[in-house]
This record gives structure tokens, sequence and C-alpha cells, in this order.
């Protein structure tokens, strides 16, 4: 599946979710359900800091893919963080770095993303495209440096 | 719902005092607002809107300055505000009153002015365990500035500040104390009498950080004696950017300026400036002019009600909301104090602050969750963060109710 893909099917599972209750049932059950992150990737490096949440993020290159795996010390910031992986994970740098995230506002969690929520989400979005921006740019040097 | 019985009538008409706040009357999310993050700030009355409203249409000019008649009316209503909260604060004259931006700026002013005008490399200032960013920052930047050095007075596991210690501090180096009178993040109210006599007996002065105190309770400077008294207009009912630096006179008059510019200044030449006098020589550029003027109409509407009355329903509050949330499974409270006021911080089994926030927002239930811009605080109790539910004359018992249902179906979802 492409990242628009998986965002759609996203969007489609939460519709059939009616009220916030719901909604945050599921997350939550996301977040615990979370592959938590190697513990050796715990440290201030993987650390992204919010003002109020923090999530570690730990990305790893796999045939070309970049695999994410993250915790959070808040469960709802997990569930979102989970959902993240999911689009995210197994996808080329490329792919990353061009893509577009709309799902977090399609399924009506919009505020999560808001630089004033302070709870990482945004800035592990920011750094997941870091991530991809950066590894697309080595390969390509890599690349252009066979080539000379 | 049947409410515990010993809860005396109040002296204040709650329900018609809702309906003079017209943010209480909205929903969130379809739901009626329970509104319990009054220590960050509180709603506004009509009457402080309509003042606001009134200024810009009838009165708006520029103060101290103008002959026409318009800037005689702002001027005239400018100073006005600055009566009533002197009475309010029983200074012992208008003068002593200096209105800030806030609590922020007038700690910064008296850090800055008292900094340059009295400390020297090695002096030693003093503030809590407890405070506030705002009563730890300015200072640390000015003791950096000056060779100074900032000691803690430490605080027990209740919360509480240790007395002993605070005078076994109380050395010769010691230049000044600023101690927050009610802790924002643990609603402990602090023996600030007590500290006051303690540094007054060695001639040190002492600023109280009353941001938390004087919409909950009587503040009277002069019975406090203290040196330096700050709080923030928005807190108790008023405008966001107001706010009041009192200061006693003799101390006022020996600080230097904090901030240069129009209207603090007698004359000025090239050469040399001339201060304005009191209260004016602290109030650099064009004020808060409407700010202040509806700051005036906030505290005449608390007056009206009662501090004391004010005050008699919130310990009611307070004490009815600690009986009812220790009844949930895994509350523990942040902050045991003996004395406390406005607020009550706590935690439910290892649910972090921000999800229990979150699923009490989706209730319609604003309380605050985080730091509460007390670091230090949530170090000393080695947590992240707490969540607290903070009061105002406006709330309820049925509030109360709301919170601590909120709480359990929160609690539910998320162990």
């Amino acid at each position: 599946m492409t990242i628009k893909e998986k965002q759609d099917e996203l969007i489609s599972d939460f519709s059939f979710m009616e009220n916030w209750m719901d909604k945050y049932e599921h997350i939550i059950q996301l977040g615990k359900e979370l592959p938590l992150i190697d513990e050796k990737y715990k440290t201030p490096d993987h650390l992204i800091k919010g003002c109020q949440s923090q999530v570690w993020l730990h990305t790893d290159m796999q045939d070309g893919k970049l695999i994410f795996t993250a915790d959070s010390d808040a469960v709802i910031t997990k569930g979102l963080v989970s959902l993240m992986i999911t689009v995210f994970s197994g996808h080329t740098p490329k792919e990353i770095a061009a893509s577009e995230i709309y799902f977090i506002d399609a399924i009506g969690l919009s505020s999560h993303l808001s630089p004033t929520r302070s709870n990482g989400l945004l800035s592990m979005l920011k750094q997941v495209k870091l991530y991809a921006v950066a590894y697309e740019a080595k390969s390509q040097s890599q690349k252009n440096g066979k080539e000379l | 719902m049947q409410h515990v019985p010993d809860i005396t009538v109040p002296a204040i008409d709650i329900e018609k005092i809702r309906k003079d706040f017209p943010l209480l009357q909205e929903k969130v999310y379809g739901i009626p607002l329970v509104y319990l993050d009054n220590a960050a700030t509180t709603q506004k009355p009509q009457i402080v809107l309509d003042t606001l409203m009134h200024y810009y249409i009838h009165l708006n000019s520029n103060v101290h300055r103008g002959v026409h008649h318009l800037s005689q009316e702002a001027t005239a209503a400018y100073e006005n505000s600055r009566k009533t909260v002197a009475s309010f604060l029983n200074a012992r004259k208008p003068e002593e009153i200096i209105f800030t931006k806030g609590t922020t700026d007038g700690i910064n002013l008296v850090a800055y002015s008292f900094g340059r005008g009295e400390i020297k490399p090695g002096d030693v200032v003093l503030v809590s365990a407890m405070e506030h960013h705002s009563n730890i920052v300015p200072w640390q930047m000015m003791c950096e500035d000056r060779g100074a050095e900032l000691k803690v007075i430490p605080m027990d596991e209740n919360g509480e500040l240790i007395m002993s210690e605070f005078s076994a501090l109380l050395t010769d180096k010691v230049k000044i104390i600023a101690v927050t009178y009610v802790s924002n993040s643990l609603g402990t109210v602090n023996p600030v009498r007590d500290i006051i006599t303690q540094a007054h007996a060695r001639n040190i002065p002492v600023l109280l950080d009353a941001a938390q105190a004087v919409q909950h309770m009587p503040v009277d400077v002069q019975e406090l004696d203290v040196d330096f008294l700050v709080f923030s207009g928005h807190k108790i009912y008023g405008p966001t950017g107001t706010g009041v630096l009192y200061g006693k006179e003799e101390w006022l008059d020996r600080l230097p300026p904090y901030q240069g510019g129009g209207d603090m200044i007698k004359t000025v030449t090239f050469a040399k400036t001339i201060y304005n006098v009191l209260p004016y020589k602290f109030e650099a550029g064009t004020p808060d002019i409407s700010g202040a003027i509806a700051l005036e109409a906030a505290i005449k509407y608390v007056q009206q009600i009662g501090v004391e009355n004010i005050q008699a329903w919130e310990e009611q509050l307070v004490e009815y909301a600690v009986q009812q949330l220790q009844q949930i499974d895994g509350l523990r409270f942040i902050g045991n104090a003996r004395h406390r006021s406005g607020a009550i911080s706590f935690l439910v089994h290892d649910i972090h602050p921000y999800d229990l926030g979150e699923l009490l927002d989706k209730q319609g239930i604003a309380i605050r969750t985080g730091h509460h811009c007390a670091e230090p605080v949530m170090g000393f109790f080695c947590i992240p963060g707490t969540v607290r539910a903070s009061f105002a004359m406006y709330t309820t018992f049925e509030d109360i109710d709301r919170l601590v249902a909120g709480i359990k179906k929160a609690a539910a979802m998320l162990t």
C-alpha cells in the first residue's frame, strides 16, 4: 500500500466511529499495542521533546525502506505515534519526503498537530520527514559518487 | 444531586454571578463548559467587557499629556483605577501602585531595579522551592548579572516550606526575599507573615508574588508590612496584559527606574534626564489605559461581592473537591498543605497527566496539565507534571461533581 492508500484506510476505519470516546478508545488501544522501541534507543538522542508528553523515535533502513519504532510516555500520544508509524514505515525516503499527511486532520484530530499542543506529535512528523530527506540526500550522494 | 450536608449557604448568589460571565454560558463539544483552569486565567464579567468597549467608544485618548477634554477624562479614569487598586490592597497612597503588564512584568521590574540599585557581588537573593518560573528566572538573570547568588528555601513532601531551614538561610548576605503567597502548582498558602517578620528583623525586604492570592483572600499590604507585592489583572477577572506592582514608597523612591521612555521623565536633555516622580517613574511609555480602567471594573466587581465572601465560598469548594477526589481509586494529591487555596494538583495511578487532561477536555472539562511553569516543583516530586483543578468565585459543586465523574470515566479508559 502507498502512504496515500494507508491514510485512506485509516480514515475509513475511523469513519465508523461515531463519537470521541470510540475514537479515543481505539487510539489508546493502538498506544498500548505499539511495538516498543528497543530500550537502547530510549536515549536523549532519540527524544523528541514536547512540553508535556515526549516521544522517542528510532529509524532503521531495511532494503532501501525506512522502518520506524517509537515510544511515548503518554498513551494517547503513543496511539497517535502508532498511526504515524503505520503510515510511514516500509516506505522509501523519497516516498516519505514527498508525502502529504492529511489523515490526522481527516479523522478529526487536527488539534494534535497544532504547535500549541506540545505533545511532540508535530515535532515527530517533522523529524520523520527530516530523516527521510537526510537518507534521500545520502543515497543521492552515494549514487552520484558511484557515477563519478 | 445531593451534596454533603454541612455546606453553609454562601453569602453570595452563585447563579446570579455565573450569569455575569458570558463565557460560562458557552458549550464546548456541545456540552456545557466546566471551567477549572482559573489559576491560569479567570473568565471576565460583562462589566469588564463593557468597560473596555466604553473606553474605546467614549474615552480613548492618551493620558497625562493632552490639554483637551478627552485626554483629561482618560487620565482621570486611569488614575481612578490606581486609587481603586490602592484601596483594594490598602496601600498608603496611590503613588505606591505601579501598573504593569502582569506579575511577570512586575517581578522583572523589581529584580532589575533592585539589582542595579542594591545588589553587589556575593550578595544573596532568596526564593522558595515552589516558585513559578516568573519568580525564579528574573532573579537568576539579575544574580548572574550582579555576581550574586540565588538560594532556595526548601519545602517538604506536603508542599510546605521548611521554616527552620528558612531561618537558617537568613544571613547578612541576603538582600531580598521573593516568595509566592499561594503556590500556583500546589495551592499551598505560605506563612508569609512569619517570613516577613523574620526578614524585617534583619532589615531584608520581601516581595510577595500574589498572583494566586488577591482573587482568593483579603490582602492588606500594610497589615502584611510587605515591601513589594505583585499580581496579574487577568487572574482576578480583569483583562490580560494588565498587572500591578505595589511597592512601599521609600523603596520605590530609592530604586532606579526600570525602562526609559515617555511619561517616566521630568526633563530630558542629551546631557541628562531627570526622572519623573512616583508612580510615573516606573511607567515608561503609553500604558495599557483601557486595561487599567477595565481592571478597576474587575476589582470593583470583586469588592462588591466581597473578597471575604469569595474566600468563604472557595474554601468550601476546595474542601469538597478534596473530599470527593480522594475517593477516586488510585488518586494521589501532589501537595497536601494544611492551608491551601484555589488549586488542587493530583495524579491518578500512573496515568500521564496529558492523557487525563485530553479525555477531560473531550468531556467539556477544562483543567490544566503539565508542569504549570514550576519545573523545579515537578523535579522535587519526581513527576512529569500534574493535573490541576483550580477554582474561582463562580465555580460550583456541580462543576466538581462533573470533574470527579470525568476523571473516573477517563481513568477507566486509560487503565
